[in-house]
């Protein structure tokens, strides 16, 4: 008898588990675990995992009175566009994603973007800053971070407020998110009439600058814009201090951001400043979720590094997507992306909303960028936030 | 002006270690008609033996220059009889195919391995300053010891024994053969040279710049268009066509876009292969 009930109670133990596994949201993505885009990827899925554990251990996304927990499902997409085709394509046919966030890189994100609009499915995008992708008439495509012609415009603006002739180089990755942004700046340069002595592009596979850092120096450059990724600008970095090419002032995108910056460059990151999508003492007062210290305590206790602006930008983009499936209260997608046509909220990663005219659906309108540069404070390396004044923990050094 | 002339002298420095590489290339070449396609995975070989020995063993990096020689020798010796040796005297397809084998082996494990991300060993050496530009000690030890390497092959070729019999089997296996030279182990010998000059570019490569399981192509494609100048088969060639290389990339910089030197270094070798298709600084008649 006692044996009979135990089957029983194991059969129906079994029979109740399919109704536990329906309340899991999948959510799939693919990281560069290998390639060149490692650094700065592997820090975007930190802050997406992190996001997952959180919010799983607080119950899961709540909407429609149930509760679901959050599955990942991720791949290494080897820094190459073909896997990404791929991977995408896998995830939403075999793995069965209800919802997606990007790869890192603008250069991925397109690709991406182009499977996950055939399925229709939302994607969330973060590490993606190139605007083109948000006007091919996009519908479920949300981006996190502010575009491209947010992150050199700022940092030109600091310069001429220090030098107001200033002889700058733009030697800038000949890739499509660098090339963006150096025509922002190269557009802005020449309204303001700027002494522009080098304008040189890179193929992202070098990793020899010294020819154009000859050509920096024989222009006479006091200032240098530019830098792609990490491997490029880190190496570029290096490059400039072994060759000491006397720069007032050098401005690298992203590269500078990651704190492995510092760790592998030691001196030759000193000085260096970077446009910053966020760093961990912005002061953002958010509607939900972690404030920046917090987070940056909980990420820096799990990892054993400080965040970057990469990995903040991939909580970011699982808290905003958890955010706009508990305002839908319901997972149907097209509730959801309602809700983020809707969305103008502040989070940790400060100011969120997306434009929802046909012909930039998705782009970032809300979110502002800050100027970060390394500084020695007692021989040790410390980003500090420069520009604007009203976010400024330090003057910059020029 | 100040600024051509230091584009120039940075050209030859790196130059000189694309001639290095481009040695090893070509010496298989001569002495027994296979072109190595895994050359590109050996440079990436003394890449990461770099790496091995700065952070794993803890030693001084130009350790890694002769322990990358004398592991090179032996790797290729290795290799000659596995993947080589059974198809030297077959169609040359045969041997493009071998060796492309090997290359796809090596690329493999080394990804399971390291993975395609990006490696960095900096090495630190007093830099010379001239006018405001500077010339960075790794550059100046690296092409040093390129052209020191090249003079030892050069030793060892015209004024050995050994070198006597690697030049009697390029020239002519069968009549080195009835003179009683041991041609098989000969051969193996120039394979194991090669192997270790493509070898060691790399480490010296790796002193200078970043590099990934997946930076040999680069490299390979380089040596090819060295080769090319030099003189297929030809190792001094090589070494001046790695220079002559680095001197035209290092007079084309200052008055284009950097990213139009590809298009030069191309552009030159086709040139080549049309007008002096036995390289610029072969002295054999076509």
């Amino acid at each position: 008898m006692r044996k009979a009930l135990y089957l029983l109670a194991a059969t129906l133990l079994f029979a109740a588990a399919p109704a536990f596994a329906q309340d899991t949201i999948t959510i799939g993505f693919t990281a560069s675990q290998t390639g060149k885009l490692n650094n700065d990827s592997t820090s975007q899925m930190r802050g997406i995992e992190m996001w997952k554990d959180d919010v799983n251990a607080r119950g899961g996304i709540k909407a429609g009175g149930k509760s679901y927990k959050v599955k990942l499902v991720s791949y290494d997409d080897e820094s190459a566009n073909n896997r990404v085709q791929q991977l995408y394509t896998r995830l939403i046919t075999q793995d069965n994603a209800q919802f997606l966030i990007s790869p890192y890189s603008s250069g991925l994100t397109a690709t991406a973007a182009i499977v996950s609009e055939q399925y229709g499915k939302v994607m969330i995008t973060t590490g993606a800053a190139l605007q083109k992708t948000y006007k091919l008439g996009n519908k479920h495509l949300f981006q996190v971070y502010t575009g491209t012609g947010g992150y050199l415009v700022g940092t030109l603006q600091a310069l001429l407020e220090k030098n107001k002739h200033p002889r700058v180089a733009f030697v800038f990755e000949d890739d499509p998110f660098s090339k963006a942004v150096a025509n922002s700046v190269r557009n802005e340069a020449k309204k303001r009439g700027v002494d522009v002595v080098v304008d040189e592009a890179y193929a992202s596979s070098t990793t020899d600058f010294s020819p154009i850092i000859n050509k920096v120096i024989a222009g006479k450059a006091t200032a240098l814009l530019g830098g792609g990724h990490y491997a490029d600008g880190a190496t570029l970095a290096r490059q400039l201090h072994e060759q000491k090419a006397n720069l007032k002032w050098v401005t690298l995108l992203v590269a500078p951001d990651s704190p492995h910056f510092a760790q592998q460059l030691g001196d030759a990151a000193d000085g260096i400043s970077t446009p910053s999508q966020w760093e961990p003492q912005a002061a953002f007062k958010p509607d939900f979720g972690p404030t920046p210290a917090a987070f940056a305590k909980e990420f820096t206790a799990k990892f054993k590094i400080a965040p970057g602006y990469h990995a903040a930008g991939g909580y970011a983009a699982g808290i905003i997507l958890q955010h706009a499936i508990e305002t839908a209260n319901s997972i149907d997608p097209n509730k959801v992306t309602a809700a983020l046509n809707k969305m103008d909220v502040t989070t940790f990663f400060g100011h969120t909303k997306f434009a929802t005219d046909a012909k930039d659906h998705g782009l970032q309108i809300g979110h502002q960028m800050v100027l970060a540069q390394w500084q020695k404070k007692g021989g040790k390396l410390v980003k500090e936030i420069v520009w604007p004044d009203a976010a400024k923990t330090a003057n910059i050094i020029y | 002006m100040f600024g051509i002339l230091a584009s120039v002298i940075d050209g030859i420095l790196v130059g000189a270690v694309y001639g290095l590489a481009a040695m090893g290339l070509t010496l298989i070449w001569g002495v027994m008609n296979v072109i190595n396609l895994a050359h590109g995975a050996i440079i990436v070989i003394g890449m990461f033996l770099l790496y091995v020995i700065v952070y794993s063993l803890g030693l001084h990096p130009y350790v890694a220059v002769p322990a990358m020689i004398v592991f090179g020798f032996v790797f290729g010796i290795v290799l000659y009889w596995i993947a080589v040796h059974r198809v030297i005297g077959q169609p040359e397809l045969m041997s493009l195919l071998s060796t492309f084998a090997v290359n796809m082996v090596l690329i493999g494990l080394g990804t399971a391995w390291w993975s395609t991300s990006p490696y960095n060993v900096p090495v630190s050496m007093p830099s010379v300053s001239w006018q405001s530009y500077t010339f960075t000690g790794t550059h100046i030890a690296a092409a040093i010891m390129a052209v020191v390497i090249a003079g030892l092959l050069y030793l060892l070729l015209y004024h050995t024994r050994i070198g006597k019999a690697v030049r009697a089997v390029a020239n002519n296996r069968e009549a080195a053969e009835l003179t009683g030279i041991p041609t098989t182990q000969v051969l193996a010998m120039a394979f194991g040279l090669g192997v270790a000059l493509a070898g060691v570019s790399g480490t010296l490569i790796a002193t200078l710049f970043p590099f990934t399981v997946l930076s040999g192509e680069a490299y390979q494609l380089k040596s090819f268009v060295v080769t090319v100048l030099g003189g297929l088969g030809n190792p001094a060639g090589a070494l001046l066509g790695g220079v002559a290389l680095g001197l035209i990339e290092g007079m084309a910089t200052p008055f284009m876009p950097v990213n139009w030197i590809p298009v030069i270094e191309f552009g030159l070798f086709i040139l080549c292969l049309i007008a002096f298709p036995r390289g610029i600084f072969s002295f054999t008649k076509a």
